[in-house]
């Protein structure tokens, strides 16, 4: 498709606003610019319709089942977008909670900050919950920023911090960033964390360990309780990775697991829209070890309505306001609308979701494990990678079957990962119809294996040259 | 309450097909000692009554009023067509693209912004977008890090004071010296705001060179609506320009989500963080965009990343891109110009307040009321202004002392209305 720039006419214009209506000031040339910026000039149906053409080109939830692995690619409800754009939250300044002269003009959007906390904060048993995380890993760095602020408040050098070799990306990268070591431990065989492994690496210069729970092969982690005594008793902290957190809501909560620290992603669990990849929203709940450290200000409730405070100790803003706040608003209304069945209801059939899946192609793709997966199952495409097909191939093969494909090369642990996460608002249709796409590729790497190499061919584009992508770096025109 | 679609009697059939008896067995691994100690939630809620609820919420807070608050995010209009489009959820309900074939709507779409932003600043590369404006300052700082293995981190005062107060929560873990002024020598980078927190424009053309000269970068934090006229970072020799896109056609959101914008000059695209795309050609020479420079990221690199960013802004993103499609190379220079004009227009009429700027401005402005400022910003939400941000609640004024902005959206009347009600609660 042609690009705006080439679709632009000299002088052509889509908003015009009106005469100036006080006289025309001026700047000194020498602080101006030479020349316009060069955006595209179009008509306002050219940009329509430029964007609704490009709208086509993309698989979304609403048009196509997307079972990406740790991603939990849930629907997400109308009803969010809805009270989302209230013009009453939408249309609001944050520099309102700025000076408590206008405080009393943002009770509704505080009222609903000190809400969402509240929520959050018993769905995973922890004390309190900052919203002020912008992203999932925005609140491992905040989390781990937290933990850096303990240790140096108790007046421990403890410069490091333990992560599973199965760990998203995002772990190592936060604890890097928030200015750790990072040791990796590696996994047992079996897809779980084992406790010696952990206590191998153990020592005083450990500042906790990150842990997701169910892990990215889709494991409850049975030592976890045990894991987290440990590091309590060397005064290490455990943080909870909230990526699969759709597995157990109210089932296991990390607050009772032992944890101390944690990142709630508004984004999977709680059904915010992933955006083509943001906004996202990274909650941070704490337990009673860290909680004098959390961000602020903070909605508190005061004599007359809410009021903002900053913690004892806190570390200060990690967000200019409140983060993502419409992004909790949503969360808000989907909390609201299941409730205390409903919220456990969506990880109970996420659960049998991902197992129904599994039941159905255990037989034609090798399980990564052996041990009983919860919201996600992770296969090995091993066996037909020896056959010339890998798990790419499958990739690109599910997308001309009319679906997204699940999640590729991750976790790093598994050779020719996939790994499915069906989520729970998917119906057993569509899981069918999935997994007899899966069957018919499956059945393909034997029989027809170049189909499979060829593919994706119903797309608006085959597969593209990334090598050539990146010796050009075309990145703008 | 639900939104799930299966009856009891699926539930069973599928129960059947994998072998247990019951949900609960799917959860065997999850031992009795390790189960939810508490799950005191309220029941759920109807749709209508979860609307009822947050319309309720809503009213409570600020609506209808005629607004001259600005202070890193501003009131701009925002066409129809924004909201139209990126409303559509082939866009909203769309993952990262990493299966680009079914994913070049949002590739095209964000070669076309990083397009744009490059075109805005100046610069040669643009990402696809970081948080906000706050965070993008600290990334851009340990860009610099990373480029110059120096470890000084200078902030000049123009830079917005909530952006330097997130900068040093971030690095407050990292062996970095952060100082204020302006001297580049042995530092990193200099960070300066264009125009500054308290609205005043400057050229700083001669301070890149001087950061050059001493080895160090300069980061410029921008407000991208005033590039519709001012001079660009890529002008004046930033090496790194960041920026709170919220201008660009995003809603206020009480704070989120915004907009983080980076561009960088070419020598330094390798260092900079965040997701880059690029256009290449599938095997047949159609043209397709991908995600590209990966190894820089932290799904490919882990604790070696640029950045641990991963989710990012990507809707707003879009938006700003929509924005600036709709306005095109005449629109913006046209909101610049009336934000521009209508500021000075009203600075004109507070002859009875002092202007506290030496020189000229942009959008905003701050002045010295003869009465405090919280004062008279809370008389005045009541006869229906937001009056600006008192810059004493941020600790960057005088308990007198107003910040003052105008977008294109407020009319001559509205201005005259103000200058009236701000002046009489003064006197």
């Amino acid at each position: 498709m042609q690009l705006s720039y080439e679709k632009s006419v000299p002088g052509r214009r889509a908003i015009v606003l009106d005469p100036l209506d006080v006289p025309e000031a001026a700047l000194p040339a020498a602080l101006c610019r030479k020349e316009a910026a060069a955006l595209p000039e179009l008509g306002e149906l050219d940009v329509v319709r430029h964007f609704t053409r490009l709208s086509k080109l993309n698989f979304g939830i609403d048009s196509h089942f997307y079972p990406l692995g740790s991603c939990t690619m849930k629907y997400n409800p109308k009803l969010a977008e809805a009270v989302a754009a209230l013009a009453g939250f939408a249309h609001l300044h944050p520099h309102l909670s700025t000076s408590p002269a206008f405080w009393a003009h943002c009770q509704g959007a505080f009222e609903l900050l000190y809400e969402t906390e509240q929520w959050l904060a018993e769905i995973a048993g922890m004390k309190e919950v900052t919203l002020q995380p912008i992203a999932g890993a925005h609140g491992e760095l905040t989390g781990t920023l937290l933990m850096a602020a303990y240790h140096r408040d108790r007046g421990s050098k403890k410069d490091t911090i333990l992560i599973p070799d199965s760990a998203h990306g995002t772990n190592p990268a936060s604890a890097a960033i928030a200015g750790f070591k990072v040791i990796e431990i590696p996994s047992h065989e079996d897809g779980t964390l084992r406790l010696d492994s952990v206590k191998a690496a153990m020592s005083d210069t450990v500042a906790g360990i990150m842990m997701t729970c169910p892990n990215t092969h889709g494991l409850f982690e049975p030592a976890v309780a045990e894991i987290a005594d440990l590091m309590h008793a060397h005064d290490a902290l455990v943080y909870y990775d909230g990526a699969n957190l759709n597995a157990i809501m109210g089932i296991a909560r990390p607050g009772d697991l032992g944890f101390d620290v944690m990142h709630y992603n508004l984004h999977k669990t709680f059904a915010t829209p992933h955006g083509m990849g943001g906004p996202g929203s990274g909650p941070v709940g704490v337990g009673e070890r860290l909680a004098p450290y959390l961000p602020g200000p903070r909605v508190v409730k005061g004599g007359d309505g809410y009021e903002l405070r900053a913690p004892e100790k806190s570390i200060g803003r990690v967000a200019a306001f409140f983060g993502n706040f419409m992004m909790a608003l949503r969360a808000y209304a989907y909390m609201c609308h299941l409730g205390k069945e409903g919220l456990r209801q969506a990880s109970e059939n996420a659960v049998l979701n991902a197992n129904y899946i599994f039941a159905r192609l255990k037989h034609a793709y090798e399980p990564a494990f052996d041990l009983p997966f919860m919201h996600e199952c992770v296969f090995t495409a091993a066996p037909q990678a020896k056959k010339g097909v890998r798990a790419l191939d499958i990739a690109k093969a599910l997308l001309d079957r009319g679906f997204h494909a699940p999640t590729v090369y991750f976790p790093l642990t598994v050779k020719e990962s996939l790994m499915i996460e069906p989520t729970e608002t998917e119906s057993r249709e569509t899981l069918d119809e999935f997994c007899d796409a899966m069957l018919d590729i499956a059945e393909a790497v034997d029989s027809d294996p170049e189909s499979l190499h060829e593919a994706p061919k119903t797309t608006p584009v085959g597969r593209l040259d990334e090598v050539r992508a990146a010796r050009q770096l075309n990145c703008a025109c | 309450m639900t939104w799930v679609p299966s009856t009891a009697a699926e539930r069973d059939a599928m129960l059947s097909v994998i072998g247990a008896k019951t949900i609960d067995d799917l959860f065997a691994s999850v031992p009795a000692s390790l189960r939810a100690k508490s799950w005191a939630l309220p029941a759920g809620i109807s749709e209508m009554a979860v609307r009822a609820r947050l319309e309720k919420w809503a009213a409570r807070n600020a609506g209808g009023v005629t607004s001259f608050l600005g202070g890193g995010a501003y009131d701009h209009f925002i066409p129809a067509a924004v909201d139209a489009l990126t409303s559509r959820s082939e866009f909203y309900t769309a993952y990262t693209p990493y299966q680009p074939e079914c994913s070049q709507g949002t590739l095209q779409s964000i070669y076309e912004y990083q397009s744009a932003i490059c075109r805005l600043t100046g610069l040669d590369y643009a990402n696809a977008s970081l948080y906000d404006g706050g965070t993008a300052v600290f990334e851009a700082t340990t860009m610099a890090v990373r480029l110059t293995r120096r470890n000084r981190v200078v902030c000049h005062g123009s830079l917005n004071p909530v952006y330097r107060a997130m900068l040093e929560t971030h690095i407050a873990n990292l062996d970095l010296e952060l100082e204020d002024g302006e001297s580049p020598e042995g530092a990193a980078c200099v960070i300066v705001q264009n125009p500054g927190f308290r609205g005043d424009v400057e050229d700083f053309t001669a301070l890149a060179e001087r950061c050059h000269e001493e080895g160090a970068l300069l980061v410029m934090s921008f407000y991208p609506i005033s590039l519709g006229i001012l001079k660009s970072p890529g002008e004046m020799g930033v090496d790194i320009a960041v920026a709170e896109g919220q201008c660009l056609g995003v809603p206020l959101n009480f704070g989120g989500p915004w907009l983080g914008v980076m561009a960088t000059r070419k020598e330094h695209v390798r260092k900079m963080p965040g997701r880059i795309a690029a256009a290449t050609e599938d095997a047949q020479g159609r043209r397709g965009f991908v995600l590209t420079l990966q190894a820089r990221e932290q799904h490919i690199r882990r604790e070696k990343a640029m950045s641990n960013i991963c989710s990012n802004e990507a809707l707003c993103a879009l938006r700003a891109l929509v924005y600036l499609t709709l306005l095109g190379k005449e629109g913006l220079r046209e909101v610049a110009r009336h934000c521009h004009s209508k500021a000075e227009y009203l600075k004109k009429r507070l002859s009875f307040a002092q202007i506290l700027n030496d020189g000229p401005t942009f959008n905003e402005f701050a002045v010295r009321l003869p009465r405090n400022a919280e004062e008279v910003a809370a008389e005045l939400i009541t006869r229906g202004f937001l009056a600006g941000l008192p810059l004493a609640s941020l600790g960057a004024g005088e308990p007198n002392d107003l910040l003052i902005a105008v977008t294109e959206r407020r009319t001559r009347e509205e201005l005259d209305a103000f200058a009236h009600a701000l002046e009489e609660v003064c006197s």
